[in-house]
């Protein structure tokens, strides 16, 4: 059991013909996942290292059955891809791309609200992988170990610490989700936690935040209330000085609010048990979950 | 992206928001000429930096006449002026906005921002103007005013309306506003702008009104289609190294500590400067050298970790996720042999072909220390940092 991906997921690549696209297609299939195609505009009719390309996301699930979609497109034209794969129904869509304007992201958040059926995972993140069974995005499937522990993370590097910190103690994960660090984006904290709330298979949560906005809090509040497994977390950025944006886009302390000192607090006031240090999550987890 | 406040004057003016008249001037003689030029009356000298509270620190003066106006922009034209967001370095002052004094009944305060628990811009408005909002949030809540626009309609008059009753505007005065804050959405939307902030907003004498100051940020991640805005950069508001990494797609933030810091990935840097802290050292910096850390990327990210001459010991944090440590390690061992850097450098790294790349660092005959968790990792760059 898992989360959002596992070995029924039939997986296509908008943008496989990149680089990226490529290489990430490659790795996900090295890693056991079904990518059935891709989607490059113009390119439709040929293949690909073996895969049909098409020219629509509507061409691609007619012909290949594709339930999920993994996005590798420049940001000028990323929310548009977002858009097209929740238009042709895809149930579950991760944009990896970095730097997409927000005001595109507006409109395509907008936008699938009209789209009940698409989950939209990202954008500006690692992506998601169940261990042992499929991959759609960059997190490295080496380091995954099959296991009970579900992560869901604002940070891609940090994610593989918390897995590898995790896989080194015998303690392997179910689906980690990595959400991303923009200001707007698909899936949050809450959702991560409401799909592993119901997973019989997700015995604990580690739960990577990082300065900026109020998801975290609102994650608390949750919780709280809401989700009864044992959660670890950590807030990235406990030392970042206001007002400067620390790489992600949605990393900034603005106006004295969205401190990692705040996250902390109504983590730890939801009973959750924070780590201060990214280098305790691993030990955290498996103090909790013996 | 930030610009100066006569800057965003003129695009907000250019949406059709009514600004006071007034114009920018780099040296003494052109701003009396402004001065002259408004009608030799009341005017009010502005030092243009990019940073708040520039009233109290002596970065706005009224002018009599245009020879005080001369003489006001001469005194403020290369001074340093601190304010409570410039930090104790303060920022020099090398332009005046020269303006027209106004006759100010009411000072109100007006933005529009990315709302981001809802994804949708939101209106924000009070009675209370010429303070910080912040401040205003924290200890009155109640007197900020909201609504939320829903991308797809826009701004709606009665949205407006509302929050001019709310914070009392008259009838004729609420008109104003409705159509002032649709020409100010034009701009946010048209311009792609993060913020954009008229504080004070005020109302005059003869009830008109004016975007006294304003304040627009920019999204960076939409700067590529706005080549005017781009113009608009101010390079001398930003810091020499953080410029110079920018032109390699290197996200550095100067900070003052002495360990410098190279990590791949935002979450992790920023993890990285908190362990630092944790074992009782000071980062340097925030360096994020991306997902590829690629060796020529490498070598950028020391030059510009060593031209901070405070960093006494480096910490290079890679979880090769992807990236191979192999490589990693080359990487390092080049750009080191290469620019001779002369403090110690630990190093961890983890991820594929860790081993290969430990027993190439070890092997090099240089001064690495390395570490096999970010803990330990940690408690050995701070002790040799001391």
């Amino acid at each position: 059991m898992a989360v959002l991906i596992d070995n029924h997921t039939r997986l296509i690549v908008q943008g496989l013909t990149g680089r990226e696209g490529t290489f990430h297609a490659r790795q996900a299939a090295a890693y056991g996942t079904t990518v059935v195609g891709g989607v490059t505009p113009g390119k439709g009719g040929t293949t690909h290292e073996g895969w049909p390309i098409f020219d629509t996301v509507h061409d691609a699930v007619a012909k290949t059955g594709a339930n999920a979609s993994v996005i590798f497109v420049p940001p000028a034209f990323a929310a548009d891809a977002v858009m097209e794969a929740a238009d042709a129904a895809i149930g579950v869509v991760v944009c990896i791309t970095e730097g997409i304007p927000t005001l595109d992201m507006m409109r395509a958040m907008t936008f699938l609200k009209s789209k009940p059926a698409t989950r939209l995972v990202g954008p500006n993140c690692p992506g998601l992988i169940t261990a042992g069974q499929a991959k759609a995005g960059i997190i490295p499937g080496h380091i995954c170990r099959e296991g009970r522990i579900g992560i869901v993370s604002k940070s891609g590097t940090l994610t593989y610490e918390a897995i590898h910190q995790l896989s080194r103690l015998g303690l392997g994960q179910t689906t980690c989700i990595g959400i991303g660090g923009d200001p707007l984006i698909g899936t949050t904290h809450i959702d991560a936690l409401e799909l592993f709330a119901a997973d019989a298979h997700t015995e604990a949560v580690v739960l990577i935040g990082e300065i900026g906005g109020s998801a975290e809090e609102d994650a608390a509040a949750w919780i709280k209330v809401n989700f009864k497994k044992p959660v670890v977390a950590f807030i990235a950025g406990q030392t970042a000085p206001p007002g400067r944006r620390m790489g992600h886009a949605g990393a900034i302390i603005a106006g004295g609010k969205g401190t990692a000192a705040e996250k902390m607090a109504a983590l730890t006031a939801a009973g959750v048990r924070v780590v201060k240090s990214p280098a305790d999550m691993g030990q955290a987890v498996k103090e909790l979950v013996r | 992206m930030k610009i100066h406040e006569y800057q965003a004057k003129a695009i907000l003016a250019r949406y059709g928001v009514p600004v006071p008249r007034g114009e920018v001037a780099f040296n003494a003689t052109e701003a009396g000429e402004i001065a002259r030029r408004l009608g030799g009356g009341v005017v009010v000298v502005k030092a243009q930096i990019h940073a708040g509270g520039r009233g109290k620190g002596g970065g706005v003066k009224l002018a009599q006449s245009s020879e005080e106006a001369e003489a006001r922009a001469r005194a403020m034209i290369g001074m340093r002026l601190v304010t409570h967001q410039t930090g104790p370095e303060g920022r020099v002052v090398l332009r005046v906005l020269i303006e027209e004094g106004l006759k100010v009944e009411r000072e109100l305060y007006l933005s529009i921002v990315i709302d981001r628990a809802s994804g949708k811009p939101v209106i924000m408005a009070s009675a209370a103007g010429g303070m910080d909002i912040e401040e205003v949030a924290a200890h009155t809540p109640e007197k900020i005013v909201r609504a939320y626009i829903e991308p797809g309609v826009g701004v709606v008059p009665f949205q407006s309306r509302r929050i001019g009753f709310a914070i009392g505007l008259s009838g004729a005065q609420t008109n104003k506003l409705v159509k002032l804050v649709g020409f100010l959405y034009d701009a946010f939307v048209q311009t792609d702008a993060s913020m954009v902030e008229i504080n004070p907003l005020v109302v005059t004498g003869d009830g008109q009104l004016l975007a006294l100051d304003a304040k627009v940020n920019f999204d960076d991640n939409a700067l590529y289609r706005h080549q005017d805005v781009r113009d608009l950069r101010d390079l001398g508001e930003e810091d020499p190294l953080e410029i110079e990494a920018s032109k390699f797609s290197l996200n550095y933030i100067h900070l003052d500590g002495n360990i410098g810091c190279m990590v791949n990935g935002a979450g992790l840097a920023m993890a990285t400067m908190d362990i630092i802290k944790l074992a009782g050292g000071e980062p340097a910096n925030f360096l994020d050298v991306g997902g590829g850390a690629s060796a020529e990327q490498i070598k950028n990210a020391f030059r510009i970790l060593m031209s901070d001459k405070n960093v006494q010991a480096v910490l290079i944090n890679i979880f090769g996720g992807i990236l191979r440590c192999d490589v990693l390690a080359q990487g390092v061992i080049g750009a080191v042999r290469e620019l001779g850097v002369p403090v110690p450098i630990v190093i961890r790294m983890e991820g594929t072909n860790v081993d290969e790349g430990t027993r190439l660092l070890r092997e090099s005959g240089m001064n690495f220390t390395t570490a096999d968790s970010m803990g330990e990792a940690a408690t050995k760059v701070v002790q040799l940092a001391r």
